[in-house]
């Protein structure tokens, strides 16, 4: 309806043919990412285009080595960007910074802290202006979310793999990003208990509704847990090669998905470009 | 010569049965460990302390033997029968003026080392004697604003531990106040690491006493015009510099390679430096620092020896060298008992920082 001219803070909704200016949280242009190698140049990603809005669950799938962790921690500013730009709400990005959350797909505690301490040492750094006690908290509230309540004083390297992720997402919920970045993050568990996180971590993101890029090799979990599916192309000159809209209604049950008839047509989607 | 054998030999197996019946205690009482843990943890070791006594004695006899039969034939060659008749009784009396000087036999030792505690006993008593005789006049001389009466006499061999404990303890700080923060810092940059790599390298081999000489010659000029104990201060300062080597390498190492993963997860959180620095870095390089600083010790207490025997401080090293000079009956055996004793106290230090390792290890599967 309103058509605004500048593009750059724009994009228009495929579906209903309108333009957002003020929905997009996340706004991939251009990018280009080289590696030098002693051969010449290794070009990972190139001319990728991906935008993402406020509020929305984007999963990233694509075959080993395409290029999906690179976008994610160029996106994080881990990695520093070959061509084209990366904004978050209008401002790009220059560096790491408290208001892109990642979950690494290792759990990343320090070991030497306690579950608290971990999800204090982003919330501390957050909110310097919070007394102690509601900066515990918040951090309390998160670790009871993930369902660690007994386990706020144990040292992260007491936890099992699958406790110690359920603090790497409290850690990521408790500072409150814009944007939250999921490198992976259930890829080293086994499958029960990545049912488990799945269910916590879209629990959680109901509630808060941040928005989230989530890489995954796992096409079930994909689509239960996206708004969008995004395929990426096998490297070397990796792209957006298709996106797949997931049309569940949320909050979402693993029940209901499995039993809805689109379930095995997107699933086929994915396979197919997978495959191909 | 027989007669000190026969001496010696009932105390040994005296010694054997008590050790097996002590053993066959333990068999019994703790019923819960397996005959084989026992046999393997308490059998084993016994069996080869003993083994271990007994070729000692074996070897130290046979050396008794050349050196009393050499004795005895320059006796017959120099003077004659008669006199060579005489040292063969003269040794075989146990008379100490012409005992063979060689390695002591373990009941010497044991002997020696009986004779060092009484040592200390009565050094300790004249001690406190010496100090309730001059606690008054002390006191005045204090009031006067003199320098009190202090003890002068010979130290005890316990003294001299602890003499030695304490000037290894010294060099031990000075290494950890040198070594840890210069560790962090080349640490934190490669291009420090890289422009101070060289200094460490051709460094870390040089030998304790050449290090020695240096402080000496540093210290030396230092200390002219105070009454400080130049000798400690040398001492530990050598030591010191010697075995801060270790503990530099692996500080220095340990914050170099601190987990990636880490170093994101402070990014991310944009951590400042000094918060970066003590949250993250340091706790994640403890456990190489303390592998460091473990390896430092055990340095420290090897090298404190040889510093102390050449710089005359007192202490360990100064008594060995001393009973090596003073070439008395009992000095050999006192030297071994002093070998032990740095063996034991070495290991129980190493002990000790083995346990701190662990305690601030966070890894608790990596175990030294």
């Amino acid at each position: 309806m309103i058509a605004e001219k500048s593009t750059k803070d724009t994009v228009l909704d495929q579906e209903n043919g309108i333009v957002f200016p003020s929905k997009i949280m996340l706004d991939l242009k251009d990018l280009k990412k080289v590696y030098p190698t002693p051969k010449g140049d290794y070009v990972v990603l190139e001319d990728l285009n991906l935008q993402i809005m406020k509020e929305e669950f984007v999963t990233i799938i694509g075959h080993s080595g395409c290029g999906k962790t690179t976008m994610l921690s160029m996106i994080a500013g881990l990695n520093p960007i070959t061509g084209g730009n990366i904004a978050v709400l209008g401002n790009p990005v220059k560096g790491p910074g408290p208001d892109r959350g990642v979950i690494f797909q290792s759990p990343s505690l320090m070991p030497w802290m306690t579950a608290l301490q971990n999800v204090l040492l982003g919330v501390n750094r957050v909110f310097p202006h919070a007394t102690k006690a509601q900066r515990k908290d918040i951090a309390q509230y998160y670790l009871h979310k993930v369902g660690l309540d007994g386990a706020f004083h144990k040292k992260a390297s007491e936890l099992s793999q699958g406790m110690q992720q359920r603090v790497g997402i409290a850690r990521a919920f408790a500072i409150k990003p814009k944007v939250l970045l999921l490198d992976e993050p259930f890829g080293m568990l086994d499958s029960l208990t990545r049912g488990e996180l799945q269910d916590i971590l879209i629990e959680i993101w109901n509630k808060e509704k941040i928005t989230a890029v989530m890489i995954t090799h796992d096409v079930d979990e994909a689509i239960f847990l996206a708004d969008r599916v995004v395929m990426m192309t096998s490297g070397p000159r990796a792209k957006i090669g298709d996106v797949l809209k997931i049309d569940f209604e949320r909050p979402r049950t693993r029940k209901t998905v499995l039993e809805h008839e689109n379930y095995y047509t997107y699933r086929k989607h994915l396979i197919d470009f997978l495959e191909h | 010569m027989k007669q000190s054998v026969t001496v010696n030999e009932p105390k040994d197996l005296k010694a054997g049965v008590a050790l097996k019946a002590f053993f066959s205690k333990l068999k019994i009482k703790p019923p819960k460990f397996e005959v084989k843990t026992i046999l393997r943890k308490v059998v084993v070791p016994i069996v080869s302390i003993l083994l271990f006594i007994g070729l000692w004695h074996m070897g130290s006899k046979a050396l008794f033997n050349v050196e009393a039969n050499y004795k005895i034939e320059k006796a017959l060659t120099d003077q004659g029968q008669a006199a060579a008749d005489a040292t063969k009784a003269c040794i075989a009396s146990g008379d100490l003026s012409c005992q063979p000087n060689t390695l002591p036999s373990p009941s010497q030792v044991w002997a020696s080392f009986n004779t060092l505690l009484a040592d200390h006993k009565t050094i300790s008593a004249d001690k406190l004697a010496f100090k309730e005789k001059t606690a008054a006049l002390n006191e005045k001389r204090i009031a006067a604003g003199k320098e009190p009466i202090t003890y002068t006499g010979r130290p005890s061999f316990v003294d001299q531990i602890g003499t030695s404990l304490k000037t290894v303890f010294a060099g031990f700080l000075l290494a950890l106040v040198i070594a840890v923060p210069i560790g962090i810092i080349i640490g934190l940059s490669e291009t420090l690491r890289s422009s101070f790599n060289w200094l460490i390298q051709i460094f870390k081999p040089v030998s304790p006493v050449v290090w020695l000489l240096l402080v000496f010659m540093i210290v030396k000029t230092m200390t002219k015009d105070s009454n400080s104990d130049s000798a400690f201060i040398i001492s530990f300062i050598s030591v010191g510099l010697c075995a801060m080597w270790a503990t530099l390498v692996n500080t220095a190492m340990g914050v170099a390679t601190v987990d990636k993963d880490y170093i994101n997860v402070a990014k991310v959180l944009k951590l400042g430096a000094l918060q970066k620095v003590f949250k993250v870095i340091l706790p994640s390089s403890l456990p190489l620092i303390f592998t460091g600083l473990r390896i430092t010790l055990s340095v420290a207490w090897m090298v404190l020896i040889a510093i102390e025997l050449l710089a005359q401080s007192p202490g360990l090293g100064s008594f060995v060298w001393e009973e090596f000079q003073n070439g008395a009956n009992d000095s050999n055996s006192k030297i071994i008992v002093a070998m032990f004793l740095i063996g034991i106290i070495g290991f129980l230090l190493d002990r000790i920082m083995l346990v701190v390792q662990n305690a601030v290890s966070f890894n608790k599967n990596a175990s030294a």
